[in-house]
């Protein structure tokens, strides 16, 4: 399984939306992409979850990274439309109560 | 085996008959000439080379043109030789490594180790099996001078050496403690500092930390980000999840942690594991925590280290089960 990584950019904000799986495989690519504009101070940075059939503890490890660098650049970080599963392991590892999660979605894939 | 005579007059003899017959036991024998040339480390160049001198010696007279183009062959060979020998350094690096890979496997298991004490009214069982050759999960054991045993099970993010490593940190960290009795709350609180300083900013480690008191069967508990745990009750023969909430180690500097507490009856159980129990896979699926729960419920009327087992070895017996992460799981049961 893949990961498809489809950024748009509306001024000062940057949309990821993410579709497939994030694993140990994809989230080298995913980070990849994803450091670099939370390195610019005063943007936010959403990224849209809906499509993530599956994420892994690597996973939750790329937030944390770009959570940490949105601290140090003055940047922002949401996270939207979280499939439950998803938003489980956020739960489980208190995650949730240090990143911006903006909705989860009932079910999800 | 068949010893194959690397001279190249064999070569030349091989190379006649099967020009004169045609013949696949010819073929069959110019088949073993190359892997034994492999097996001798002959580069890809030195076979055309003794295949131009066979030819020139068993037809005088090739004409010119011909002769030249098997020189430019030779040519156009020459850097496959050059590859081919460093393939063949490389290979023995290779086999360097994994030697020193599993040395180091080895040294981590030792350092690792616990013993899974001996406690008058519990029972207890524990398993850990990594996913790659080092194991990124851990558990561990202490009994304090008043007789609480401790009991810490942790898992790292990422798989491998650095997930190693990392425990390896967590595991001095915590031998470093005082003996004197040390709540779950504290021992999360201090190890998530050291964890914190000393980690990339994508790293983090999940720990679920508890204290058993054998004389007042008060179990203590906290959870770093630790997937949860499970209650058995004996009497009602039911799982519930051990709910328990935390950040995650080495995220955040300065965190505190809830700790709970909870009596446990004769009869129940204390089941703690990773994530790596419910991340297996079946196939292109993954295992529900239902199915897990379920799996243990057939096997809760062993003792406790025959139980991890036999959960272990029914998910490994399924047909195309995969071990996706480390799998660690203990069991700890009040009994008489």
């Amino acid at each position: 399984m893949n990961l498809t990584v489809n950024v748009e950019k509306n001024e000062k904000e940057y949309v990821l939306a993410l579709s497939g799986e994030i694993d140990v495989y994809t989230a080298p690519r995913l980070k990849e992409k994803l450091l670099p504009l939370t390195k610019e101070k005063g943007t936010l940075v959403k990224i849209n979850l809906e499509k993530v059939g599956y994420m892994d503890s690597t996973g939750l490890g790329v937030f944390i990274s770009a959570l940490k660098s949105t601290r140090e650049h003055g940047s922002h970080l949401v996270l939207t439309n979280l499939p439950e599963k998803v938003f489980r392991l956020f739960e489980i590892t208190g995650l949730n109560e240090i990143i911006d999660i903006e909705e989860k979605v009932r079910g999800g894939l | 085996m068949q010893t194959v005579n690397l001279e190249k007059e064999n070569y030349k003899q091989l190379l006649k008959r099967f020009i004169e017959k045609n013949d696949e036991e010819t073929l069959y024998k110019a088949d073993l000439f190359s892997k034994e040339s492999i097996r001798q480390n002959v580069t890809p160049d030195e076979i055309i080379h003794v295949y131009i001198q066979a030819l020139e010696d068993l037809y005088p007279d090739l004409p010119e043109t011909f002769r030249r183009s098997l020189d430019f062959l030779l040519e156009t060979m020459i850097s496959y030789g050059v590859a081919y020998k460093e393939f063949q350094e490389m290979r023995e690096e290779q086999l360097e490594i994994k030697s020193e890979l599993a040395l180091a496997a080895k040294m981590q298991e030792k350092l690792l180790n616990t013993r899974v004490p001996e406690i008058k009214g519990l029972d207890i069982g524990a398993i850990s099996i990594p996913a790659k050759q080092m194991n990124g999960d851990y558990y561990h054991f202490i009994e304090d001078h008043r007789g609480n045993l401790g009991v810490a099970i942790a898992d790292v993010i990422g798989k491998g050496f650095p997930a190693a490593l990392c425990m390896s940190m967590v595991k001095y960290t915590m031998d470093s403690f005082p003996e004197s009795r040390m709540l779950p709350k504290r021992i999360l609180q201090l190890l998530n500092r050291v964890v914190e300083k000393n980690v990339d900013p994508g790293m983090f480690v999940t720990m679920f930390y508890g204290l058993y008191n054998p004389d007042s069967h008060d179990f203590y508990y906290a959870s770093a980000g630790h997937e949860p745990g499970l209650f058995y009750h004996g009497q009602h023969g039911v799982f519930t999840e051990i709910e328990a909430k935390g950040l995650v180690l080495g995220v955040e500097r300065d965190v505190t942690y809830k700790q709970y507490k909870r009596r446990i009856e004769l009869g129940d159980m204390i089941v703690l594991l990773t994530d790596g129990v419910t991340e297996c896979r079946r196939g292109e699926r993954f295992l529900e925590r239902d199915e897990v729960i379920e799996v243990m419920k057939q096997y809760t009327h062993l003792p406790a280290q025959q139980m991890v087992e036999r959960v272990f070895r029914y998910f490994e017996e399924l047909q195309d089960f995969q071990l996706r992460d480390d799998f660690t799981l203990i069991v700890i049961r009040r009994e008489n």
